[in-house]
């Protein structure tokens, strides 16, 4: 036909250019570096990439070393703390500013400060904060309770929650901020409805709105952990890891191996495990979200 | 009529004096308001009136400034809106969205710690009376527009009170559902007996429901009285205005003895019961469309050139222009009349308004 339809390939041509760069980068930096990476983990390489397989050896060297297990039981408990805290935190300041309360403008502002300071500033902030030469345990002191001690940042058992802390400080407000948000675009009849039913307060949050705030929810969870997976200069500011081995990170751990320890195969092992720990969370949450029925 | 009898009935609520202030503004002044056992009353006026603030505080949803309130004779100007004994539907609907049918209905019941039996017994006769039986496994997602409000009326229903208050109930849905809503509603009224309170800015809803309308503007009950009372003896300027469509016809004009008269138009209204003296000489005169005859009546006539017609199937509107003034005429469908042609008008004094050219209420 001379006239056929236009070519399917033409359609939308402007914007189809405009994602050009976009799809490039993804290709090439992301899937490409990933694939690269995944690849190189399976070799030898020291200072620079080599193509000498050695099989699975980087792996078992990984799960051999005792500071990747401290890594990952760290990850583990401030991953874990940090995601259920800091929405607790966040929801119960929300539900506080929700309450037509005088200067909630002044106290979001307050609340959302230290979510604008970098983790460098905020590690270093806690750890002159965690200081008991002359942080919160020598002010206490100063105040006669002489007996008075937190010292969180020089034990290596309980180190990581004071980088929780930090963590917690830093990360509530953005959580705060996203929670008010759903908050305020909950129908305010449903809470008259509510209180005609005789409903108290706490019940309602429960049972209804919580549930009604789930996409809010699945945003803010998505927040959180891509910013537990990747916590590394956190660490570094506020303990560099230490005491020893204590308050060591697999981010920290990947960093270390590839650029100061001149181990490229070993920092690629372990970034491919952080990749597979992300996608056995991701895989089925997003079989559950997007595959099966699709919902109204 | 049931009117006459309800407005001697006993109470169900009172409002006295009630004032409600939002910072500087003042929404509702001094508002006084008895709603008889078993009526249906409604709260008309336009946007911003105060009609949703006034439900509002008499659902205890607003914390009032001054005044009091009393269900069933109970001051319960303080009280939760639970233990006032109303039920209430929103315009939104307001149904929990994650719960279904049944448990909208029963949740606000279990949180009272009803023994489950009755639970089940009042959700069941309620879906019964709305016949939504069918939904009750269903969540409010999966429901249309008008199920939705049913289900909302049925949690109100389950709740066993006195009172029911509406907030615009049948604002969101379209017109030809509105309308079944609204005779349902009429038919639940006449077959529960309550005390209902509705709030509307839809005249037709407010004429077609209620026993006595309460027009408000600007925190103010302009008028209280039967829908027949507002059509035909409006309190005042506005009231006039506000009801019908299209509204009545409305003339400025000088009143001399019996006499009219406006800009090259005079009519004698000889025979018009004056309820007082007008306190000038300067007066509205008002007739509604409809009431206008066609022809050489017996009373006074003249004669209008057609300038606008709007043929609306039942009837057609005619736009003509008296004293000065737009005027429209309400005729029957059928006739067949286009712009330009003459028509003669007769004003029959028993259907004629005057209002007081100063403070603008009824002569």
């Amino acid at each position: 036909m001379a006239t056929g339809k236009p070519i399917r390939l033409f359609r939308n041509l402007s914007s189809k250019i405009a994602a050009i760069p976009m799809i490039l980068t993804v290709l090439f930096v992301f899937v490409g570096g990933t694939a690269w990476t995944v690849t190189y983990s399976f070799t030898s390489s020291k200072l620079l990439p080599k193509t000498k397989f050695v099989g699975l050896r980087q792996y078992e060297r990984l799960w051999e070393t005792e500071r990747w297990l401290v890594s990952i039981e760290n990850l583990m408990i401030y991953g874990l703390c940090s995601m259920v805290l800091s929405l607790l935190i966040g929801f119960i300041l929300a539900a506080l500013l929700d309450q037509k309360i005088r200067f909630e403008n002044t106290f979001r502002s307050i609340m959302l400060y230290p979510f604008a300071l970098s983790f460098i500033v905020t590690g270093l902030v806690w750890q002159w904060l965690l200081n008991p030469d002359f942080g919160i345990q020598k002010i206490i002191n100063g105040l006669g309770f002489t007996s008075f001690e937190f010292n969180p940042l020089y034990n290596s058992d309980i180190v990581i929650y004071g980088v929780l802390i930090a963590g917690l400080w830093q990360g509530s407000g953005l959580v705060m901020v996203l929670m008010l948000a759903g908050l305020r675009g909950i129908d305010q009849d449903i809470w008259k409805a509510s209180r005609v039913d005789g409903i108290p307060a706490w019940k309602t949050y429960l049972f209804i709105i919580i549930p009604m705030m789930r996409p809010v929810f699945i945003t803010t969870l998505v927040l959180i952990a891509s910013g537990i997976v990747k916590l590394y200069d956190l660490i570094v500011a506020q303990t560099g890891g230490g005491p020893g081995i204590a308050s060591e990170v697999p981010a920290k751990y990947v960093y270390d191996y590839m650029f100061q320890g001149q181990n490229l195969g070993q920092g690629f092992a372990a970034s491919t495990m952080m990749l597979l720990a992300v996608l056995i969370v991701i895989i089925p949450w997003a079989y559950l979200e997007f595959g099966g029925k699709k919902r109204g | 009529m049931t009117i006459t009898t309800q407005s001697t009935g006993q109470p169900s609520v009172e409002v006295r004096d009630l004032v409600l202030k939002f910072g500087e503004l003042t929404v509702l002044k001094n508002l006084n308001l008895d709603v008889y056992e078993g009526e249906f009353l409604v709260l008309l006026g336009s946007s911003g009136c105060g009609k949703s603030t006034l439900l509002n505080c008499i659902a205890g949803l607003l914390d009032v400034s001054g005044g009091q309130i009393f269900i069933k004779g109970n001051n319960v100007t303080w009280a939760e809106p639970s233990e006032r004994g109303i039920g209430m539907v929103f315009q939104s609907y307001a149904l929990y969205p994650q719960m279904t049918v049944e448990g909208n209905m029963s949740f606000g019941l279990k949180n009272q710690k009803l023994p489950k039996d009755e639970i089940a017994q009042r959700v069941a006769r309620a879906a019964e009376i709305l016949q939504i039986e069918p939904l009750m496994k269903r969540k409010p997602s999966a429901l249309s527009g008008g199920q939705r409000q049913r289900v909302a009326i049925g949690r109100a229903l389950v709740r066993d009170v006195d009172v029911f208050l509406f907030d615009e109930p049948l604002s969101n849905l379209d017109a030809k559902l509105r309308a079944d809503l609204r005779v349902e509603l009429k038919q639940l009224h006449q077959q529960l007996e309550n005390t209902m309170i509705y709030v509307t800015h839809d005249q037709v809803e407010a004429m077609t429901l209620a026993d006595r309308i309460a027009i408000m503007k600007d925190g103010l009950i302009q008028q209280l009285a039967s829908p027949e009372e507002i059509y035909n003896r409006p309190a005042n300027l506005y009231v006039a205005d506000f009801i019908g469509s299209p509204s009545m016809n409305l003339i400025k004009g000088k009143l001399s003895g019996d006499t009219f008269d406006a800009d090259g138009f005079a009519v004698s209204v000889a025979g018009y019961d004056f309820s007082r003296q007008p306190s000038s000489n300067e007066v509205w005169f008002g007739i509604r469309p409809e009431h206008v005859e066609l022809g050489e009546g017996s009373g006074p006539h003249f004669e209008v050139t057609a300038e606008v017609v709007e043929p609306l199937g039942s009837d057609t509107l005619v736009m003509t222009r008296l004293g000065g003034e737009r005027f429209w005429l309400r005729m029957d469908g059928q006739s067949r009349v286009t712009s330009g042609d003459k028509l003669t008008i007769g004003l029959p004094v028993h259907a004629v308004s005057l209002f007081d050219g100063r403070d603008e209420t009824r002569l």
